[in-house]
């Protein structure tokens, strides 16, 4: 497997993660999942419904996808922690995607309860991959925690907005030791592949291709876009100038 | 004995288990965990684990999201 990525010692041919929320039905979510590529993809865990039953992971399961649980709409530390040993129950997984919101309206990472339920699960012995603010200097106490990856928001869960701030993302990257993620924001498929230029070792998105018009085609397109940045990373972009370089020979006098 | 599974109260005969309840209700028996009072039963523990009156079962599975 070229160029793999490797999270907590697992291997991925994909360097697209996906989640599952907002797909219309089962069904469009298959048809976009296989589109995509992906090799891991999140659920979240909820109390269970005897009607709906465990769909999406026997969708997951027959797909031959890794299943990441997450976290998702807790907002303590200690909730999370419960949440995350419940999945690993219930899902036979050590891997967590950790979510600690501060609140509904922004949905953005609680940073003091994140890194306090990060170093209470790693201690726990769980693979865990934090979804956290562009901000550096936590991605590096992340790090320190014993986090298997760091995962950066380019913009608010759901919003499109892309990423609004490229500089923290370049800065997280480069300072980190374990793969960044760039998790949250990505609106269409030239961010996600401005994800990947900016360095980043994966893209983890859902809104963008589960409520796209055509989820199929835009999962398509999303896995494109991480190839092409992850090409255009390793190929090296020319620097910027101020002024015109031609192209073509001058003419002769 | 009362107790509440996934937040409604439901009438358990005395001494029910959590795998008593689970089957009583036809939850699934994959892809599922339990917590009782905050804390993770882990599967194994689910015929030899005795609910007490009271108790707050919280029975999850993966559902899509994230």
């Amino acid at each position: 497997m070229d160029d793999a990525l490797v999270i907590g010692g697992r291997k991925f041919g994909s360097r697209l993660i996906m989640g599952t929320g907002g797909a219309a039905n089962l069904a469009v979510l298959e048809r976009a999942l296989l589109a995509s590529e992906t090799e891991l993809t999140t659920v979240a865990m909820r109390r269970v419904d005897a009607a709906t039953g465990t769909g999406v992971l026997d969708l997951l399961r027959r797909l031959g996808i890794e299943v990441l649980p997450n976290t998702a709409g807790c907002r303590t530390a200690a909730e999370a922690v419960l949440t995350a040993r419940l999945a690993r129950e219930a899902l036979e997984t050590d891997l967590v995607k950790l979510e600690v919101i501060a609140d509904e309206r922004t949905l953005l990472p609680d940073p003091i309860e994140l890194l306090d339920a990060a170093e209470q699960l790693v201690a726990d012995g769980f693979t865990v991959l934090p979804y956290t603010n562009d901000d550096p200097v936590v991605a590096r106490k992340l790090e320190q925690a014993g986090c298997a990856a760091v995962m950066p928001l380019g913009s608010p869960i759901g919003t499109g907005l892309g990423i609004r701030n490229p500089h923290n993302i370049a800065m997280i990257v480069e300072a980190a030791g374990v793969p960044v993620v760039l998790d949250a924001g990505i609106g269409t498929a030239s961010e996600a592949a401005q994800a990947m230029e900016l360095g980043c070792d994966a893209v983890l998105l859902a809104t963008a291709v589960t409520r796209a018009a055509d989820p199929e085609r835009m999962a398509h397109a999303m896995r494109l876009g991480v190839q092409a940045g992850r090409a255009a990373w390793g190929a090296g972009r020319i620097p910027r100038r101020r002024w015109a370089l031609a192209s073509s020979p001058a003419l002769e006098d | 004995m009362r107790i509440t599974v996934n937040g409604e109260s439901r009438s358990v005969a005395d001494g029910a288990t959590v795998a008593d309840v689970l089957a009583a209700l036809g939850m699934p028996s994959t892809g599922v965990a339990v917590a009782v009072d905050g804390e993770v039963v882990r599967r194994a523990d689910w015929s030899v684990s005795e609910l007490g009156d009271g108790a707050a079962v919280e029975v999850l599975t993966a559902v899509q999201g994230g």
